[in-house]
């Protein structure tokens, strides 16, 4: 939700065109991009249950019931109950907090350094440009699971880590789109004439670069935050993510999903479902901001 | 010593619609058919194949089979602690001497795969190896055998161990699956040369490797045991994800795991494949601990450290998490039905045991208050390894909720994790304790002071415990030993609050039917050279 | 053009430097240490000096400096060494891994173009409609799923309707056999998670095939042919595609090269064993000499391909060689 309204602000200011209101903005954008929208509410129901999970949650997703193992969904347990007999559903109410704070910190930290060394390198191009791009392609080189298990490996597990883990090899990513926007930018007579004003490059970079790669840093975001949720939910899988018992998508499909899949079904198909759907609604999001605002950036 | 009742405790059961185990030895059984493969998964390849050096289970279960030990456990009764048999030796000797001088006599006409003699000075030259590792090479078990003085070979079919003082821990020792008998010729032209490279006299010769997916054997037909193996071959397949090997029995790409198996994948076998699929159970000597850091605050305080313990409810828990782990016994620091072992009622005066768990936590709380900590938090160190460690981990940090410690679990590969624990870098720790052949005696030294003990992490220093243990290891009697290990457990466990017990693991096996000859057994390290295992397909 | 390729070939050299450096200092900052936990995976005492000189015989005790130029220079002598956690050579525990995730990775990447292409043409021909949104809310399901998520399912599919239809529960096999040892074995292994891997990598290139697609179909000559009155299905053929490939087998090329390493997970799944799997026990082992060649190899991969793209696209693009 705030994404949109964030965007809302940003198309007015670099479209010239007048947009009567806000509301009807996100009605047209729905209506030329349906499952853009479809993404778009997705992502705002997930926000909103993250938002209230203590007033959403029936149960404390920590608390052990030994007493209530291997509930089927029923009118008590919703979506069912676990190995340790916790709710499945309030689990993953709480898991959406997770896997929001895990998405948009990764995302977002690892879009904002990308947003400065892309700049940056477009900017001064030359050798820093070249230095730069080499580090880049080093860093492009790892596939992007080997880097987060490498850095995984040196701090340990745990959510904080894991956002780490997963905003370090974003960086690179990001860096390389915003750089080839930004190059063209640098290209355009307003740059040429602030510089030959005499500005400093920190102002030069601030006030006129930054503000207009801003949209596909803000697509990057988008599509990152799906790409950071199932990071996570593969780390978990593997045993490093986010650990027991903090209520984690990720983490319940790990030991749930395999051992219990056949007998005690719900505890995989639940949150399985709710990484999906998450994923899905950010990428669908995330493909239609890009149609509407920067085509250019397809192959993200 | 009291056998049956040991026997009772670590009996043997089948489960659900699954055949009766009918390989129990009794008169009339159907004789063993020859032939066959043996698939069966495990989860790791080993660093090494020198059985001398390493230390995993995942060493054992391929490679035991290309190898002859001097004695082992016996093969139809692999649940007892005291039933040893001879397998290159021809008979069990009475030691002379006061106890001191043990002497055995080797088996004449035993050859290596290589077609070459096995003789005493094989078997010495091996146990040297062992026992006093030369510049250059290690072993992982030179502290069991910390009694023996020497070990010569008067000549070729003789092997005499002098010990140092008489000693009830050696002949279990002895027993330890990981002793091969190498040939002196190989270890002559390099003692390494078995890191790398496979040849023993055992019923099964190496038929190859596949980096990383399996190592196969094939038949010896020159094996000691006249008629063994039955087997045509055997191949040990690795798989790293638990889910993948209760699978791949399932759709009989293996027909048994010798590790053991949580108990819900056992009743979805079952349920699966009923009579297909035939499970076996015992005690295991294996222990899940959780050990606080002595060294950092607040558990330097030994009334944080029992309120630690008084906050777990061993006997619920032991109900509960029997149905979703490994684990099941309530037991103190010596293996569940062992002579040596607490009985319940000796148990329920130890803190953590207590019958009545809200005055135990209600102690708890008052502990954690007088020493004002009242809203203690910490980091529980724990292995990413999901049976048991990340169950009974998450189990605990629920348990001390309840007395409103909050915790968080931070879990480490197993090389983190080592590491951790070796520069006691942590608040608490998981912790466990983890023997082949049962040997309380020796198996204890895990609670000694840290500089003496056997992977002793608390960081710690109780000389009187180890006064107690020295004591324990010199008795000769078993009421004698029986009552220091009393002193020993309650030390560790009440008075000075080292290092806690929390639930001793449950092993189960469920294989295929059509295997037969083997016998589950207390530990997933012995019994494993499948000399009489069978298919019956 | 012959001077662009030499320039771009001397650039690889820094690339794969870097990336030496970089998992070089990488590993030593993870703690932990391969000889102890070599000797003390289980329980058991271990000697300090055991651990000393396991250190000194794999070369741990040198300094950094001199163990990084150590590594360099076998490198660049293509000569790996030995793994410091089986001690074996690392070409003979790579050989065999190296095999099936090549053949993992090619069918994937088939399994890929296969629907990428037909798939993303019609979402372009058909945009804006509900057969667009079908395809693409498809596609965009792909990535969405949990790799090891949708394996275990595929797994336990397999077990629960082969009981119900052949009577006995089936199971893909767990163990590799080359195509040319046991070509069915084979295949009905390495089938499942091809078609997994290549769902999942498919939905990138799909998008990329619709998008580029629908820009050749604004160009000039299309509009021209399609004045000409050319029928749709004809100039698509004929006149789109051909243009509108190029960046989508960019695109599947680069993946490729990933899916070489990248497999860490559907390889846990299905009980592959690849080079990711062997990548994760490495790390995991702190096996040094092992992460360093599995991530030269990867990184080469990465970067002889891009090498390759870069040289198709000068090649047929002449602005890019002055650029």
């Amino acid at each position: 939700m705030t994404i949109a309204t964030d965007l809302g602000t940003k198309v007015e200011l670099t479209d010239e065109r007048k947009a009567p209101s806000r509301l009807s903005a996100i009605g047209r954008f729905a209506r030329r991009n349906p499952l853009g929208a479809a993404g778009g509410a997705v992502i705002i129901v997930m926000v909103l249950v993250a938002m209230f999970a203590d007033f959403i949650a029936p149960y404390n997703p920590v608390a052990n019931a030994f007493d209530r193992m291997h509930e089927p969904p029923s009118l008590e347990n919703w979506l069912g109950t676990d190995q340790y007999g916790r709710d499945v559903f309030s689990r993953i109410v709480y898991g959406a907090r997770t896997a929001l704070l895990v998405g948009f910190a990764s995302s977002f930290v690892g879009a904002t350094f990308g947003l400065v060394l892309g700049v940056a390198s477009a900017y001064f191009s030359g050798k820093i440009d070249l230095i730069l791009q080499r580090i880049i392609d080093i860093f492009m080189a790892f596939p992007l699971i080997i880097m987060a298990l490498a850095v995984i490996a040196i701090f340990g597990t745990g959510a904080q880590n894991v956002i780490i883990a997963i905003t370090i090899p974003f960086i690179p990513r990001c860096a390389r789109v915003v750089r080839s926007s930004a190059l063209a930018i640098r290209e355009l007579p307003y740059i040429d004439a602030a510089r030959a004003n005499g500005f400093s490059h920190t102002r030069i970079i601030l006030r006129h670069m930054i503000p207009n790669v801003m949209a596909p840093f803000l697509i990057m975001i988008t599509a990152f935050v799906g790409q950071a949720i199932l990071l996570e939910a593969s780390l978990s899988y593997l045993g490093l993510g986010v650990q027991e018992p903090t209520p984690a998508w990720g983490l319940m499909l790990q030991g749930g999903a395999e051992e219990y899949a056949e007998s005690a079904p719900w505890i995989a198909i639940f949150p399985g479902i709710a990484i999906s759907l998450a994923v899905f609604g950010f990428s669908l999001f995330g493909d239609a901001l890009r149609d509407e605002f920067d085509p250019r950036l397809r192959s993200l | 010593m009291n056998l049956a009742k040991y026997l009772r405790a670590a009996s043997i059961i089948a489960v659900g619609a699954a055949v009766a185990i009918g390989f129990s030895g009794a008169p009339g059984q159907a004789a063993p058919k020859k032939g066959g493969i043996l698939n069966f998964v495990v989860p790791d390849e080993p660093p090494s194949w020198d059985g001398h050096r390493e230390t995993t289970f995942a060493l054992i279960h391929p490679f035991a089979p290309f190898y002859s030990l001097l004695i082992k456990v016996n093969p139809e009764n692999p649940s007892s602690p005291t039933d040893f048999v001879c397998d290159l030796c021809t008979e069990m000797p009475t030691p002379t001497d006061g106890g001191r001088t043990y002497t055995f006599k080797i088996k004449q006409g035993v050859k290596f795969h290589d077609g070459t003699p096995l003789t005493a000075q094989d078997v010495v030259a091996s146990y040297k190896k062992i026992i006093f590792p030369p510049e250059g090479t290690t072993s992982a078990r030179v502290a069991y055998f910390v009694m023996v003085d020497s070990v010569s070979a008067p000549d070729d079919h003789t092997v005499v161990f002098k010990l140092k003082y008489p000693s009830g821990a050696f002949i279990p020792a002895l027993a330890t699956p990981y002793n091969f008998i190498y040939s002196k010729a190989k270890l002559d032209q390099d003692i390494r040369w078995y890191e790398k490279n496979v040849m023993g006299s055992g019923p099964f010769k190496f038929a190859g490797r596949e980096a990383g997916a399996s190592v196969r054997g094939e038949r010896n037909n020159d094996y000691h045991v006249p008629g063994q193996p039955y087997l045509d071959g055997f191949e040990a397949i690795f798989s790293n994800k638990q889910a993948v090997r209760v699978q791949a029995i399932r759709g009989d790409r293996a027909a048994i795991e010798f590790r053991g198996f949580p108990p819900k994948s056992r009743d979805d076998l079952v349920e699966a494949l009923g009579g297909d699929i035939t499970v076996q159970e015992s005690d295991w000597n294996c222990v899940l601990l959780f050990t606080p850091n002595h060294k950092k605050k607040p558990f330097d305080d030994v009334r944080v450290r029992r309120a630690l313990t008084l906050a777990v409810d061993r006997w619920d828990g032991s109900k509960s998490l029997s149905r979703i782990a490994i684990v099941k016994a309530v037991g103190g620091v010596v293996f569940p039905g062992h002579p040596l072992a607490a009985t319940k009622a000796e148990l329920e005066q130890i803190p953590g045991f207590w019958p009545d768990i809200n005055k135990s936590r209600a102690e708890a709380k008052r502990l954690l208050q007088e020493a004002g900590v009242s809203d203690l938090t910490f980091v529980l160190s724990n292995r990413a390894v999901d049976q048991p460690y990340t169950i009974v981990g998450t189990w605990l940090i629920d348990q001390w909720r309840q007395i409103g410690v909050t915790v968080e679990q931070k879990m480490e590969p197993t090389g983190p994790f080592y590491a951790r624990l070796r520069s006691q870098d942590f608040d608490v720790t998981m912790d466990f304790n983890c023997q082949s052949v049962v040997n309380p005696l020796l198996d204890i030294g895990k609670f000694l002071s840290t500089d003496i003990g056997n992977e002793s992490y608390g960081g710690y220093t109780d000389r009187d415990l180890d006064k107690i243990f020295e004591a324990m290891n010199r008795a000769p009697e078993e009421a004698e030993q029986r009552k220091l290990m009393r002193q020993f457990e309650k030390r560790v466990l009440d008075e000075q609050a080292h290092s806690f017990v929390t639930l001793w693991w449950n092993r189960i096996i469920p294989h295929r039917s059509y295997v037969k000859g083997w016998k589950i057994s207390p530990s997933h390290y012995l019994n494993q050279d499948l000399a009489n295992v069978w298919l019956d397909k | 053009m012959y001077q662009y390729i030499l320039k771009r070939l001397l650039l690889m050299i820094p690339t794969l430097l870097g990336a030496a450096l970089l998992v070089f200092l990488l590993l030593r900052l993870v703690p932990g240490d391969v000889c102890v936990l070599r000797m003390a995976g289980g329980a058991g005492y271990v000697d300090p000096k055991a651990i000393d000189l396991c250190h000194a015989e794999l070369g741990l005790d040198r300094s950094y400096v001199v163990q990084f130029l150590d590594f360099i220079w076998g490198f660049v002598r293509f000569d790996f060494g030995k793994s410091m956690w089986t001690g074996r050579p690392i070409v003979e525990e790579v050989a065999l891994r190296f095999e099936l995730s090549l053949q993992i990775a090619i069918m994937a990447t088939l399994t890929a173009i296969m629907l990428a292409i037909p798939l993303g043409t019609i979402s372009a021909v058909k945009q804006n409609t509900w057969i667009d949104y079908v395809v693409r809310a498809f596609s965009i399901a792909g990535i969405a799923m949990p790799s090891f998520w949708l394996g275990v399912l595929i797994i336990l599919g397999l077990l629960i309707t082969s009981k119900s239809v052949f009577g006995s529960p089936w199971m893909p096999p767990i163990k590799y056999v080359p195509l040319w040892v046991d070509p069915l074995h084979n295949l009905s292994m390495t089938i499942f998670p091809a078609l997994a891997t290549g769902y999942r990598y498919s939905a990138v290139a799909t998008r990329m095939t619709r998008s580029a697609l629908l820009e050749v179909l604004r160009e000039d000559y299309v509009r021209t042919a399609r004045a000409k009155g050319l029928v749709q299905k004809l100039i698509i053929r004929r006149h789109a595609l051909g243009n509108a490939l190029l960046p989508v087998v960019t695109i599947i090329g680069i993946e490729f090269a990933f899916l070489m390493g990248g497999l860490v997970v559907t390889e846990q799944v299905f009980n592959l064993n690849g080079l990711g799997k062997l990548f994760v026990a490495s790390v995991t082992n702190h096996d040094y000499t092992m992460t360093q060649a599995l991530v030269m190899l990867v990184a080469a991969i990465f970067v002889v391909t891009n090498f390759v793209v870069d040289i198709v696209y000068a090649w047929l693009d002449p602005r890019i060689r002055y650029k």
